[in-house]
């Protein structure tokens, strides 16, 4: 374990995953939230009503996903300390996104490495940007 | 500029919301691993709940004539303001250790701050909570900071 800590550099990046949400995981989201707002699985209501342009996909979500970029990136070597993210725009059932992290701070008495981390649209804009601190096992 | 912040909104600053109780379980647990995607076998098992399970166990479970048309549950936990729409901020959260099946906890949420700015776009207001999730023993598991804007 500490031969991973060792190796790990500022800079380095984390590996990227893409997400495509379905109506049907969007459904099974919301429900096991319990998540009643129609503009995730009510496509006529999103855009009549609530003038979205498709079935939006849920912030907290995104943010589930930013922190499986870490979380799987660290596998069994350490822990999440901290985790933060914000949701800046919004995204819509069809997208596709990415989660990416980079290595922003490692602390060596500490065991800790501290990551920036972003959900990306298939524009490459960052809709939502995270950060998170994670300390490795001795 | 007059504040938008009336003394009766401003005495909400160090309210708290009455305890929530929740219980976690394998089977939610794995639920929520499947509709997030989860890679991690402990995940997919339920031994072992990803960070943002939490978000989902604090959500209120309320009477369906408690939604709205939108479907949302009406949040009481919010001054009255002249600004009225509502967006999520930032969420920063910190870990103890990990939920598991069987977990008995307490969450309490308290309105820790509003600040108004003067936003590109206008007014905006903002809302920032202090969430703390203990066992029943007194055991910090998960502390949250949360805010909304309001504009």
């Amino acid at each position: 374990m500490s031969a991973r800590f060792e190796a790990i550099s500022v800079g380095d990046a984390l590996p990227e995953r893409a997400f495509t949400a379905s109506n049907v995981s969007l459904f099974l989201y919301n429900a096991a939230i319990w998540n009643a707002h129609r503009i995730h699985y009510d496509a006529p209501y999103t855009t009549d009503v609530e003038k979205h342009p498709a079935v939006v996909i849920d912030g907290p979500l995104q943010g589930d996903w930013m922190s499986q970029c870490v979380l799987d990136w660290v596998g069994e070597d350490g822990a999440l300390l901290k985790f933060q993210y914000a949701n800046r725009r919004a995204s819509y059932l069809g997208e596709t996104l990415k989660t990416v992290g980079r290595v922003t701070a490692k602390d060596d008495d500490a065991k800790t490495v501290t990551m920036e981390l972003g959900v990306q649209n298939e524009a490459g804009d960052v809709i939502a940007p995270g950060s998170a601190v994670v300390r490795f096992g001795s | 500029m007059p504040s938008m912040v009336s003394d009766e909104a401003r005495s909400w600053i160090g309210r708290s919301q009455p305890p929530i109780h929740m219980e976690v379980t394998r089977r939610d647990i794995q639920k929520y691993a499947v509709a997030t995607e989860q890679r991690q076998q402990k995940f997919l098992d339920g031994d072992e709940a990803p960070p943002m399970f939490l978000f989902g166990l604090l959500r209120p479970i309320v009477p369906l004539e408690g939604l709205g048309p939108d479907g949302i549950a009406r949040d009481g936990f919010l001054p009255d303001f002249p600004l009225k729409r509502i967006m999520a901020g930032g969420t920063e959260m910190t870990y103890h250790r990990p939920l598991r099946p069987g977990d008995k906890l307490i969450a309490t949420k308290t309105l820790a701050d509003i600040q108004e700015k003067q936003g590109g776009t206008g007014p905006l207001i903002f809302v920032s909570y202090d969430l703390t999730v203990e066992t029943e023993d007194g055991e910090v598991v998960v502390e949250e900071r949360s805010m909304r804007i309001i504009r």
